[in-house]
């Protein structure tokens, strides 16, 4: 075994030239994770980066780890087949919009709703990059790219209410021009046991460039952007301070003044058994909304891997371990003599 | 008491066919019969015959749900052309099977299912014909099975509809007495399944008997008949169908290399059982994992084979269509897997419950870019456990997903299975023993040209794979187009090599005639049948029956050139017939069938007649 303790962040940086584009949010989030894993304190044969096809699935080549690039949209499904054979692996699943949303959005359904223990981090750059500019899922309608020269006609989906609507037990954002951000955000989604979720705005230089800009631009930031914190009150603004208030059954954005009384504010609480908060984080949409970063939900529930591991032992302690004569003879047998 | 006027005729085989409504439990009645027939040591063959509705109208053709069984004192190896016995409980089962009925055949049916609604629905319209004479050809016994069997069942308090279902063990009984069987063991099973239900036990036990002792005290058979024991090897039997067999194999592969079994599966017909037979296999360390979708299904048993496990997907064709792209990245990554193929009639939804070897193309060459893999095809229901070891050796030595064809003709059908010993089953070695100094992902075993097994959780084996071009020896993404070449020419070198790796391929039949008969799969039954009677009536004909696909066995261009005439037989539209041309540049002449139905022995002797002379 190889002492995690010593390792550090040029550890697990792969001999392979990166091969994003200049400028791309991917290199943050690259150095990011690179960063987060001598953290962990898991030996680094016990790592693995799975991921489908696109930009952000090159990710596990650049990774000194043990890494499968798999096929457009199903890497869930290795994870999941990975983690069958072997629960004891630390399985960091790399996908994007087009990836997770699109072509894979079965899979992914799926593997949050069965909460294997691993970790799912979509890139979001709205746009796809590899194929060089069409519209994904995540792009607002009325893209123009060039595969909707007259603007896209279609409804996004939103990553987030997707995960939750899928059952997710950690659903997180975080975004590519924040590595302070990032590193917390994986950290706890790594420290959670089940299928943790992380949506990652990510900036694509070459066909959505600046797409998030509105939002987390450094000049921007504090006015459009919540970063959650448990226990503390929803509030955006630097100078003036704008507060999430619910009424009714719907959240809104009032300025707070000396008259405000501080305990109508929505108070962030991300282990809430009911998805209904998260949902209506997750609904908090620019411009209407300042935009939700951080840790929307997170709730403890079975995974997958270990209740089927608990069904192999009970059924070995109830039946004793299956012997292959046994098998053999099961039901009615005859001699010939 | 009357004296007995009947005689009792010794037979070496009978077939029998019990046919009747989805509903009316055909399938039970028949596999009863198979179990009693076998510990009485007949030597025996199945073929269910199902639709793929689970419940169709009921007293419609498409409903029809029928069960053949031959048992035999001598060695066999097809459930029988024609049935001898046709049992048909309503008139649209008649309707479906009279066709095949030997001509003075004994027919028994249920009178009281003969009314005017049912003969509507099997669309016989006015005319009944158990009064027009149309079946005067055969011995026909009509019983108001259902007036009876209430009757009989009456002491045990069902309503009239519970009591009424009862008539599939009252058909049992008469046929157990035409046959002279035992009751007992299916009053034994009786009991244990139903054994909550004391109402439902006593029922089924008393319409047996009943049935049992109508034919025999109401003498009305003529005749009845004796099979005697076969001459089969000595040891300890069970019967088996062919996805029993295969799932079973799937075990022992696992546990002869001291691995656990991940399968990977998405319910789909005819391959399900599988999944169910290894579902409820968890104290055998056995994984089993309902996917999503098929692309999941392989998806997750690519990643379990990654993970170190003994990794296996089960399908249909319709199955492997999606698993494709995914079947494409195993043969990239040269990973171990073993995917099966239970073939059933195409091309798309086709016919789910019926037969066919339409899938080999696509197995073979059904994959963007050059994709070899390995296939194997189990001949017999049997064979399917023997295979199932077979595949997972080869996919481990050589790095290889391995495909296994079967079919719905053995995975449904049924024969007797000799238990092996232990010490019986072949050796599976494996090695993750890799030295972290001189390890790179895609160096080759010199011998196999396999890459080595590293595995995650190994210290120091760090590595990455995918789907992107790898280059020899140290696995980085590659687009160097003379590393292209030389890897999609070691991919299939590797394949190729298998050759040498599998037993050769036999003759059977007289190996000096100038005529050779080719198959493949499940249809062995019938080839060899067919054969044999063809050389035994006075024919010359040699024949070859595939069990390796890809690569065909070391010695088949050895064996072909001896021939003068190719005959190949396959159940698809001619795919053996041309990998056979292309590979080896010879003339053919082939049968071919799709019919959802497997060979009969008359139509290959009437075949190999026309092409002999």
């Amino acid at each position: 075994m190889t002492k995690s303790a010593t390792l550090t962040k040029k550890d697990f940086s792969s001999d392979q030239t990166v091969r994003w584009c200049p400028g791309c949010g991917d290199y943050a989030i690259l150095a990011a994770i690179q960063g987060t894993m001598p953290k962990l304190g898991i030996p680094k044969e016990n790592i693995v980066f799975v991921s489908g096809i696109g930009c952000s699935s090159r990710f596990p080549y650049y990774m000194e780890t043990y890494g499968f690039h798999t096929i457009h949209g199903r890497a869930p499904a290795f994870a999941a087949g990975l983690k069958i054979a072997n629960p004891d692996l630390s399985v960091w699943l790399i996908t994007g919009d087009g990836d997770g949303l699109s072509i894979g959005g079965n899979h992914l359904l799926h593997a949050l709703r069965r909460n294997f223990d691993i970790n799912i981090l979509l890139f979001n750059n709205r746009i796809y990059g590899l194929t060089k500019g069409q519209y994904s899922p995540t792009s607002e309608t009325g893209k123009q790219t060039k595969s909707s020269p007259m603007g896209s006609v279609e409804q996004p989906v939103n990553p987030i209410r997707f995960a939750l609507a899928s059952e997710a037990s950690f659903v997180a954002r975080t975004y590519d021009a924040n590595p302070k951000h990032m590193a917390e955000t994986f950290e706890k989604a790594a420290a959670h046991k089940g299928t943790s979720f992380v949506e990652i705005f990510q900036n694509c230089v070459i066909f959505n460039k600046d797409a998030f800009d509105d939002v987390y631009d450094r000049k921007v930031r504090e006015e459009n952007m919540i970063h959650l914190e448990e226990g503390e009150p929803l509030v955006a603004g630097k100078d003036v301070k704008q507060g999430v208030f619910l009424e009714g059954l719907t959240p809104v954005v009032r300025e707070l003044t000396e008259e405000t009384d501080p305990s109508t504010l929505l108070v962030h609480d991300s282990r809430q058994k009911s998805p209904i908060y998260a949902n209506f984080l997750a609904a908090m949409e620019h411009p209407e909304f300042p935009v939700p970063v951080g840790v929307f939900r997170q709730i403890e529930r079975p995974c997958y891997e270990e209740a089927l591991e608990a069904q192999v032992r009970t059924a070995q302690e109830k039946a004793g371990v299956g012997k292959l004569e046994d098998l053999f003879k099961a039901g009615e047998t005859w001699s010939v003599t | 008491m009357t004296e007995a006027v009947q005689s009792r005729h010794t037979l070496e085989s009978a077939t029998i066919r019990f046919a009747g409504d989805s509903g009316d439990g055909m399938q039970l009645t028949g596999t009863q019969f198979t179990n009693t027939s076998a510990t009485l040591g007949n030597d025996i063959s199945t073929f269910p015959d199902f639709p793929a509705e689970i419940r169709a109208p009921a007293g419609t053709v498409p409903g029809v749900s029928g069960f053949q069984i031959r048992f035999a004192s001598e060695d066999i190896h097809t459930p029988g052309d024609r049935p001898d016995v046709l049992v048909a409980m309503n008139p649209a089962a008649l309707k479906a099977n009279i066709a095949d009925l030997v001509p003075g055949g004994l027919l028994i049916v249920n009178e009281d299912a003969f009314g005017k609604s049912n003969l509507k629905k099997a669309e016989y319209g006015d005319v009944n014909p158990l009064e027009d004479g149309s079946l005067d050809t055969f011995r026909v016994v009509r019983i108001p099975l259902s007036t009876q069997t209430e009757q009989a069942v009456a002491e045990a308090g069902l309503n009239k509809k519970a009591a009424e279902r009862c008539k599939n063990f009252y058909a049992l009984g008469l046929v157990y007495y035409l046959y002279d069987r035992p009751m007992e063991q299916s009053m034994a099973w009786i009991e244990r399944k139903f054994a909550k239900n004391a109402q439902i036990q006593d029922a089924n036990k008393m319409a047996l008997r009943a049935g049992y002792n109508y034919a025999d005290t109401a003498e009305i058979f003529a005749d009845t008949y004796q099979v005697p024991k076969a001459r089969l090897a000595s040891g300890t039997y069970r019967g088996i169908t062919g996805n029993q067999a295969l799932a079973m194999g799937l075990v022992a592969a696992a546990q002869i290399a001291d691995k656990p079994l991940m399968y990977g599966s998405y319910p789909i017909t005819p391959a399900s059982d599988i999944l169910h037979e290894l579902a409820r296999l968890r104290h055998y360390g056995v994984r089993t994992f309902q996917a999503e979708d098929e692309i999941a299904a392989i998806g997750a048993t690519i990643g379990a084979a990654y993970g170190g496990a003994f990794a296996a997907t089960g399908t249909s064709g319709p199955g492997i269509c999606l698993k494709s792209e995914a079947m494409g990245l195993a043969v990239m990554t040269e990973l171990p897997l073993v995917i099966v193929n239970v073939q059933r009639a195409g091309p798309s939804t086709g016919m789910p419950t019926k037969t066919e070897q339409s899938d080999l193309l696509q197995v073979m060459y059904g994959r963007n870019g050059d994709s070899p893999m390995a296939v194997v095809a189990p001949a017999t229901p049997g064979e399917c456990f023997t295979m199932a070891i077979e595949a997972f050796r080869i996919a481990v030595k050589y790095m290889t997903p391995v495909v296994i064809l079967s079919d719905g003709y053995l995975a449904n059908g049924a024969e007797p299975w000799k238990i092996p010993n232990l010490d019986q089953l072949p050796q599976i070695e494996v090695s993750h023993d890799i030295d972290p100094a001189t390890f790179q992902p895609y160096s080759r075993n010199e011998q196999t040209l396999a890459r080595p097994w590293a595995v995650p959780g190994q210290p120091g084996l760090e590595h990455r794979i995918g789907g992107l071009e790898k280059d020899d020896i140290k696995g980085n993404v590659s687009y160097d187009p003379d590393n292209h070449q030389k890897m999609t020419d070691l991919r299939a070198a590797k394949i190729a090599g298998i050759a040498d790796d599998v037993p050769p391929l036999e003759i059977i039949g007289n190996a000096d005639a100038d005529t050779l008969v080719l198959s493949w799969g499940g249809t062995y039954g019938s080839i060899l049948t067919a054969v044999n009677q063809f050389n035994n009536d006075g024919g010359n004909i040699a024949a070859a029956h595939f069990r390796y696909l890809n690569p065909f066995p070391a010695n088949t261009a050895e064996v072909l050139a001896k021939y003068r005439r190719i005959l190949v037989c396959e159940l698809n539209n001619g795919q053996l017939d041309l990998l056979i041309r292309a590979r080896f540049a010879r003339e053919t002449n082939s049968f071919l069938k799709v019919k959802g139905k497997p060979f009969q022995v008359s139509e290959l002797l009437a075949f190999f007649k026309e092409h002999q002379a």
